[in-house]
């Protein structure tokens, strides 16, 4: 599959795609957590470094066939969700993301010291198994069961608890297991990304796992349009190809993607689809071209 | 460890953590006043280092180098908040803090093309003589960091405590919507709050920077993130708070750093952080948060 897209796309943007569709599947991930749970987490990062030295090292040292590796990784960083999601019991709003962003740094520190991963010189060496086309197939699905979980009893009870905590519980909601929940779910999308991006680099490095990589998902869902799949996947996009179009300006780059940040929360301070139903926008635009066409002439 | 160690390590923690103290107080000010995790901070205090640095190198002493960094930095947080945070007051909670996190990459990568990303070494501006008191040892920077963020923070203590803008600034933590109905000019207060935080940002850049003899783009983004460690485990919005998180996590560290961790030094701040918060969610000092139906 990607021999056969090299002869159409060159390697590089072949790299920024995947990179693109495995920034999705985290992307999601913490969408779930904090768009539709309303859980605010500055640690997205953790629990994809967690999933993909996870993974790096079971392919590695067990030589477990691929997938695998990524259902293991992703469990990984699902226990590592429950075992964050469980202060937040404790915790809430600002309190909670500060907590998240110090379980973040923490981990960023253990990787960077321990033996079998490498230390702060990395892990190298782990086969590249990762293709555009399995990235894509783990994409669509994420997408597919992110949006029926949002639209069942289960992700009714994330979206009351993120309306109103207090009101969700006198209805019956026990908010504790449904936070847990939605942290070990989203965790697991952000393990299996963490899986492909290790078996996409062949190479880790703990200083690629710090807080600046939460923010940046954080952003992602948040300039596309917090709570919003499609928000969420236009967000992704968007950020993750800027750099590759601002790339004209050279070493001004990061500074414009500075100021595309703070002029996109200007101009949309609820995001680019914030308030925005796609659906809804969809039918309605096909329901008034029905309308006009059934109203009778002078009606 | 024996005494003599313990006391010497004592003093070499309180100094780092007086540093973080002054860079925690404009978290704290900022976060009390518009509940905005203000992350551009760190670099304003980066580029307070430098600017001092810029004085110094033009041979003045280091007292007019700290004043014109704090000018300097003053102007610039007030045209952060004016630009980047003003128009998002209104709007959902997380727009600011990613606001933030822009004008932060900004300025970083706008520090980085001008200074380039290697560590600049901070000129000899003080005779370095180190004074034996009874068991421990102080060098004159040590006291120099010591003395200025007393001063500093006596001084902020006794605006918030006794001036009118002081006043202002605690009915506006309160309550904005009331304040403003008070006759408060609000937009005022909080571009004060950002200049208050700015200015002791700024001298802590430049105290660090004296201090550890480097000066570098990206050092704003771990002093930034431990000195708002430090504004939580005080009680975020407690100003005293924020002196007290500041001392702990900076002796916590140092003592660490001497138990042997040294490879663990920047978990430290995170785990007591995470540890305060599990058993004191509001931080040590702060009121804790009442939940309303």
């Amino acid at each position: 599959m990607d021999d056969f897209l090299k002869q159409f796309i060159n390697p590089y943007y072949l790299q920024v795609l995947m990179l693109l569709g495995i920034y999705l599947i985290a992307a999601l991930g913490l969408h779930l957590i904090t768009g539709v749970t309303g859980q605010l987490s500055f640690g997205h990062a953790a629990f994809l470094s967690v999933g993909a030295y996870g993974a790096a090292l079971l392919n590695i040292h067990l030589d477990l066939p691929f997938l695998l590796c990524l259902l293991a990784g992703g469990l990984l960083a699902a226990l590592a969700g429950v075992f964050v999601g469980f202060p937040s019991m404790r915790l809430s709003g600002d309190y909670l993301g500060i907590a998240t962003l110090g379980f973040c740094e923490i981990i960023r520190v253990v990787f960077m010291n321990l033996e079998i991963t490498g230390g702060a010189r990395g892990l190298a060496g782990i086969p590249r198994e990762t293709n555009l086309l399995t990235v894509y197939i783990l994409v669509i699905l994420t997408i597919v069961t992110i949006y029926r979980l949002q639209n069942s009893r289960f992700g009714r009870a994330l979206v009351a608890i993120r309306e109103d905590e207090i009101a969700a519980e006198c209805m019956g909601i026990r908010s504790i297991w449904y936070k847990v929940g939605a942290f070990a779910i989203g965790s697991f999308c952000a393990g299996v990304a963490g899986g492909l991006y290790a078996h996409m680099l062949q190479y880790l490095n703990p200083a690629d796992f710090g807080f600046v990589r939460s923010f940046e998902l954080l952003c992602f869902i948040v300039l596309g349009g917090l709570g919003s799949i499609s928000g969420a996947i236009l967000g992704t996009t968007i950020l993750t190809l800027a750099p590759e179009m601002l790339r004209f300006s050279a070493e001004y780059r990061m500074m414009m993607y500075g100021t595309l940040m703070v002029a996109m929360m200007i101009f949309r301070p609820r995001g680019l689809l914030g308030g925005v139903d796609l659906r809804r926008l969809i039918r309605s635009s096909f329901r008034s071209r029905d309308r006009d066409t059934t109203t009778p002439a002078g009606g | 460890m024996d005494l003599q160690t313990l006391l010497q390590q004592m003093i070499n923690g309180i100094t780092l953590g007086s540093t973080y103290a002054l860079i925690a107080l404009g978290y704290t000010m900022v976060y009390g006043i518009i509940k905005l995790i203000n992350f551009a901070h760190g670099d304003v205090y980066m580029l307070g280092a430098f600017v001092g640095l810029a004085v110094v190198l033009m041979g003045a002493n280091i007292w007019l180098a700290i004043f014109v960094a704090m000018l300097a930095c003053l102007c610039v947080a007030v045209t952060i908040e004016r630009v980047a945070y003003r128009p998002l007051r209104s709007s959902i909670r997380l727009a600011p803090l990613i606001s933030s996190i822009g004008v932060s990459i900004f300025l970083q990568t706008l520090m980085t093309l001008l200074k380039g990303p290697q560590p600049v070494g901070f000129p000899q501006v003080v005779t370095n003589t180190i004074y034996t008191v009874g068991l421990v040892k102080i060098s004159t920077v040590q006291i120099i960091i010591l003395v200025v963020a007393a001063v500093l923070m006596i001084g902020l203590q006794l605006v918030i405590k006794r001036t009118k803008m002081g006043k202002a600034m605690r009915a506006t933590s309160e309550d904005l919507r009331t304040a403003s109905l008070m006759g408060i000019n609000v937009n005022a207060v909080i571009s004060f709050t950002f200049a208050l935080g700015a200015v002791m940002a700024a001298a802590g850049g430049v105290l660090v920077g004296m201090y550890f003899n480097s000066v570098f783009p990206l050092m704003g983004v771990m002093a930034g993130l431990k000195a708002f460690c430090a504004a939580v485990v005080g009680g975020i919005g407690s100003v005293p708070g924020a002196v007290l998180g500041g001392l702990f996590l900076g002796v916590a560290e140092v003592l660490g750093v001497a138990a042997g961790l040294g490879s663990y030094r920047d978990a430290i701040a995170f785990g007591l952080l995470i540890l305060v918060l599990l058993f004191r969610p509001s931080g040590l000092l702060g009121q804790p948060e009442q939940r309303k139906v």
